[in-house]
């Protein structure tokens, strides 16, 4: 057995030396990251619920824009409240029927043909586009005719939110399986009614819980906003004619201020914000996770 | 109709049961094909008519457009400033986040089990839900007059120095090309983490365990296995950050100083092509609106190209992916 003697196993044991310093140098990294990563989150959400915290009451939420000059303690955010819902919910209104549709396009019958690939690439392509360029782009076609307006704003989010809504709704639709479209076909129903009534409602948790997202995503938006509603100080019900004002360009006209009571109503509105983007968060999450059938 | 010998022996595909599509459908999938085509429809009206309301911003400046000085009340509008910093504060903010980015996305696929990996995804979500003012507030009253002293003392450290001073040096401000860059890393950190994560995850399984099998640290593993399958995929997932960090307007508006200058010192303020519009449209009017709105045109044409090689490389890569 002279050669079995000889025959010395491969170290099979964890890598030694050099090497395994390399590997831990590299995973300490990675986790350092993850570190640099929560570090500024944790320092702008803390600092925005600490400043705004105290700020925020009903008064606030409810009460009249003031001027700068004034104190903290005074007044408040109510017509950038009311701006901030109206305008969102004509958005939204516009962007998610129409990037439903534009999904089931993609989906359902452009298939693999030059025309959706172009679409689905251009759509994509589109989400990439600064959101201050779509503000020039509707003061351009809606400003220069109609005057400032809430609508006009409300165009502005509408065009960033349609390819976010394309994509998530595409992504959903195309996890619904097809022997459902199937089965639908074989008892003669039509196309559109194979997707409205077995697709749609298959895939509509997904799409339910995409929308919310592309709304969290529009309501914070300033850019767009800035050149197409102005930014007034009045409540302007009427989001069809006259200039309007929102959450997001309040605080910007608020953070540039020198005055303490200007900066603290920027916070307490910040704060607001934020809240609002995480409650569509969450919800987006409680339909995922209720609601989805078909997942990834 | 032309009639066919024999029996109709039903083939591929299948036949519908009547002739006819009724009104409905055909009208549904009419109004679907139109909600398709206002995509294009929407991206060509945005080259038209913002380039129609910035045309004479073109036509007299001709090459002018390109040039150094910017004053509005001498009727100068030469954008070569801002376009100057816009490429900085990019720079600066993919310096910071590619590393990080490509790091978080490593660490979700490669290191933690699953049951982690949601958790830190929310969170990594959670910086993509704050909103762009929200981090502009924070970064001109919290982030900037902290970090100042920071610059201060680097300043004044490798003052004289010969590259680091033209860099680091003095003059140095809170509101800077270096602050608006940092904020705009954070910015982007969500979107360059989640694709390079979706590029990562397309590496077989099978290459993995080969690298394992051979007796591979988890890093050799990595830069053998995961790297030159994901490589291109990741410069698209950087290329397309880079778009967001060039177009993002209302943090670097409020943290970038405002001063239209072409300097080399990072910590000196300064400005770019988005905030400059941000901050100047309200006041502008005439010739003045003409080149601000010009300057979306070039912004709408760098992120454009930008992001369709970017989506073009993500695609490409997915694809020899799923084809491998």
């Amino acid at each position: 057995m002279a050669v079995a003697a000889e025959y010395r196993m491969p170290d099979l044991r964890d890598p030694a030396g050099w090497r395994r310093t390399k590997n831990r140098i590299a995973t300490i990294l990675m986790v350092l990251a993850f570190v640099l990563v929560i570090i500024p989150l944790g320092f702008v959400l803390y600092t925005v619920i600490a400043k705004g915290v105290s700020v925020i009451s009903w008064s606030f939420l409810t009460g009249p824009i003031v001027p700068q000059v004034v104190p903290a303690d005074v007044g408040g955010i109510g017509p950038a409240v009311l701006g901030t819902l109206e305008i969102t919910g004509i958005a939204t209104l516009m962007a998610v029927p129409l990037g439903v549709l534009g999904a089931i396009y993609l989906n359902e019958y452009g298939g693999k043909g030059v025309l959706a690939r172009l679409i689905g690439f251009m759509s994509d392509v589109m989400t990439g586009v600064p959101s201050i360029v779509m503000g020039l782009f509707l003061f351009s076609i809606w400003v220069l005719h109609f005057g400032f307006s809430g609508f006009a704003g409300a165009l502005a989010l509408a065009c960033l939110m349609l390819p976010i809504v394309i994509r998530s709704t595409y992504e959903m639709l195309r996890l619904v399986p097809d022997p459902l479209r199937e089965a639908s076909y074989a008892v003669g129903a039509t196309k559109a009614r194979v997707t409205t009534t077995v697709v749609l409602p298959a895939a509509l948790g997904g799409i339910v819980s995409g929308a919310l997202l592309a709304i969290a995503r529009a309501a914070g938006e300033t850019a767009p906003l800035l050149f197409t509603i102005l930014t007034v100080t009045t409540a302007n019900p009427n989001i069809f004619s006259g200039a309007n004002t929102a959450i997001p360009t309040q605080i910007f006209s608020n953070a540039a201020s020198p005055y303490v009571g200007a900066q603290s109503r920027a916070w307490g509105a910040a704060l607001t914000l934020i809240v609002i983007a995480f409650i569509l968060m969450i919800a987006a999450r409680i339909v995922t996770a209720r609601f989805t059938r078909y997942s990834r | 109709m032309t009639q066919r010998a024999g029996p109709a022996v039903p083939t591929g595909s299948a036949r519908p049961l009547s002739e006819r599509r009724p009104l409905g459908d055909r009208a549904f999938q009419l109004i679907a094909l139109a909600s398709g085509l206002l995509v294009l429809v929407i991206l060509l009206l945005i080259a038209f008519s913002t380039t129609q309301q910035a045309s004479s911003w073109f036509t007299t400046e001709g090459w002018g457009i390109f040039g150094k000085t910017w004053n509005p009340a001498s009727n100068q509008f030469g954008a070569l400033a801002f376009i100057y910093g816009t490429a900085i504060t990019a720079a600066i903010a993919l310096v910071i986040a590619v590393p990080v980015s490509v790091g978080v996305a490593l660490l979700l696929t490669e290191v933690v089990p699953y049951r982690w990996a949601r958790p830190i995804v929310y969170v990594i979500d959670l910086l993509a839900v704050v909103p762009s003012v929200v981090w502009g507030l924070w970064g001109i009253l919290v982030f900037a007059p902290w970090i100042q002293t920071i610059y201060g003392s680097i300043g004044s450290a490798v003052q004289g120095v010969p590259v680091l001073g033209a860099l680091f040096g003095p003059p140095v401000s809170g509101a800077s090309f270096f602050t608006a860059g940092i904020i705009l890393a954070f910015m982007i950190t969500p979107i360059v983490t989640s694709l390079s994560r979706e590029v990562i995850a397309t590496v077989p399984a099978i290459e993995r365990e080969g690298a394992y099998a051979l007796g591979a640290t988890r890093l050799e593993m990595i830069r053998g296995a995961v790297w030159p399958h994901s490589k291109g995929g990741i410069v698209g997932a950087v290329l397309l950050g880079l778009g967001r960090a060039m177009g993002e307007t209302i943090a670097a508006a409020l943290v970038i100083g405002s001063s239209a200058t072409i300097t080399s010192h990072l910590f000196a303020p300064g400005y770019n092509m988005p905030a400059v519009i941000a901050n100047q449209f309200g006041e502008a009017s005439g010739e003045f609106r003409a080149a601000l709105i010009g300057l979306g045109v070039l912004l709408f044409a760098f992120t454009i190209i930008i992001n369709i090689i970017a989506r073009g490389i993500v695609e490409r890569s997915a694809r020899r992916q799923r084809g491998a």
